[in-house]
């Protein structure tokens, strides 16, 4: 059986490194290994959304990728997403519209959020429900999460 | 829960991953896109000795068309596929199924190669194999050969590779310029697997039909090819009462199982309804149809 593998990557930007068995999920060894307790863990097959991160820039689940398969890759988590003390735009708009549900969930929303507005730059309510619909969770403030994409569209399609 | 442990392999080419699979002489899985096998080991449902990456073999990634093919290495992602200008153009079949694979972030990492492989029949792509008719090409250590959808897809998570074997590339004939199609799926939530869907392709001229590919997913063990409902198409045309009779046809072709989402009953109705649906939506679609391009004089008799 192969012990430890050594991973290296970069994450929200600063260059990072651990060594753990190759069984280890990325998800876990972004909370144990790196102290990045905001992604979450949830159902542990890739269904609830809650572990979802940028892995190289587009969304996928942390929790059905082996953190050895991360070495090399540039992985952004929730806590990437303020800047010098001010909260992304997504943050603000989720604050503001009530979207925050009881917040187990949100990071998972945020960073799914963010990779749908990319690739839906000018989205229609409908698509936002469809996109959002990766994550599972409907716990409160459902409808505000919507409004908050739908608001943070046109903020997000300005050159920052 | 957690994955037991495995040995862990990254090969980087083809040759590599398959003297890997050679060794572990059937106990070892490919690790395509992890989006169906990462969930079986976190629940440790499958208990493999290794995991063989397929990740770190980038001649595994394209996408070419050749021979009026176009030509998936396996290790393409799905949202690769979704975002092709060529699959838009050549087979927007799987474009739109593509955007019925699960949600977008599992696109990210899943792959048409691992689906194809996986062969769930309530997955999209094995259906627009089927449709289409399509192939793969598999190695192994005697070489290379390959295998249409009725030699592939044996029953549920069952094909014809072989243990030593590698699925290395899918191949799609282009769709005919003007082609309708349609993908039409029932699930609980937008990204659950499909309870049935149904994979349409029509060709038409005038008011004939001069082809028409009709495939399902869930409908059963492996994707069904509708041949008998396709022929009173090719017959009879795409007119209403041509559509409802291959409908009723779609339905009385399947079998279906009955489980914890569905009863057999329930699917064969389905069929029905999501069959009509696909042919009427893919009729609209296909330049050709009855009406456009046709003499007004001609069209309005
Ligand atoms: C929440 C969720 C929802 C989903 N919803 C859908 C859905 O609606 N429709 C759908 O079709 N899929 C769905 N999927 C599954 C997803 O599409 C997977 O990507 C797909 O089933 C398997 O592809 P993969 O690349 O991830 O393969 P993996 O999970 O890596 O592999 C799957 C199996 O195929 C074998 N394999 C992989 N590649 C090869 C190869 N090249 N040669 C030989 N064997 C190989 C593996 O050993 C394994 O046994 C969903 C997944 C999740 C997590
Ligand atoms: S914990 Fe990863 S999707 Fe649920
Ligand atoms: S945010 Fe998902 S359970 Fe509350």
């Amino acid at each position: 059986m192969t012990d430890g593998v050594t991973v290296r990557l970069t994450v929200n930007g600063a260059a990072r490194e651990g060594r753990c068995e190759p069984r280890k999920l990325l998800v876990d060894f972004l909370r144990e290994d790196l102290g990045l307790t905001g992604t979450h863990v949830g159902c542990e097959h890739g269904i609830c959304g809650a572990c979802t991160i940028m892995l190289n820039g587009e969304a996928a689940r942390s929790c059905i990728m082996l953190a050895v398969q991360a070495d090399g890759a540039e992985i952004m988590t929730v806590e990437g997403l303020a800047q010098d003390g001010q909260l992304h735009p997504l943050q603000e708009a989720f604050r503001e519209h009530h979207g925050l549900q009881c917040g187990f969930c949100t990071p998972g929303m945020l960073m799914t959020a963010l990779d749908f507005l990319r690739v839906h730059p000018d989205p229609t309510e409908a698509e936002i429900r469809e996109g959002i619909s990766a994550v599972l969770c409907r716990c409160t403030g459902y409808q505000g999460i919507i409004n908050a994409v739908k608001a943070a569209a046109p903020v997000l399609r300005r050159p920052r | 829960m957690k994955p037991p442990r495995f040995d862990y392999h990254a090969p980087t080419s083809v040759d590599e991953a398959l003297s890997l699979l050679g060794r572990y002489g059937g106990d070892a899985k490919l690790l395509a896109g992890g989006q169906s096998l990462m969930p079986l080991l976190n629940f440790r449902l499958s208990r493999p000795a290794a995991l063989i990456d397929l990740n770190r073999i980038p001649a595994l990634a394209y996408m070419k068309e050749a021979d009026g093919q176009v030509r998936f290495g396996a290790m393409t992602r799905q949202r690769a596929v979704e975002f092709s200008p060529v699959v838009q153009a050549r087979l927007p079949l799987l474009q739109e199924a593509t955007r019925w694979v699960g949600h977008l972030p599992i696109r990210t990492r899943g792959t048409i190669g691992g689906s194809i492989a996986h062969a769930d029949p309530s997955a999209e792509y094995p259906a627009v194999l089927v449709a289409l008719e399509g192939e793969v090409v598999v190695r192994g250590p005697g070489g290379e050969r390959t295998l249409r959808p009725q030699q592939l897809f044996r029953t549920y998570l069952t094909t014809g590779l072989e243990a030593d074997e590698i699925l290395t590339e899918v191949r799609l004939p282009a769709m005919p310029a003007g082609a309708g199609y349609a993908f039409e799926e029932f699930a609980r939530r937008h990204g659950d697997f499909a309870i049935v869907g149904i994979a349409a392709m029509v060709v038409v001229e005038g008011r004939h039909c001069r082809k028409a590919r009709l495939a399902t997913a869930g409908a059963g063990p492996v994707p069904v090819r509708l041949r008998a409902a396709e022929e009173i198409l090719e017959k009879d045309g795409v007119g209403d009462a041509a559509i409802d009779a291959a409908a009723q046809s779609a339905g009385e072709l399947v079998e279906p199982d009955s489980d914890i989402h569905a009863s057999a009953d329930y699917r064969r109705h389905l069929t029905r309804v999501l069959t009509a649906r696909a042919l009427r939506r893919a009729v609209v679609r296909a330049a050709g149809r009855p009406g456009a391009g046709v003499p007004a004089s001609e069209a309005s008799l």
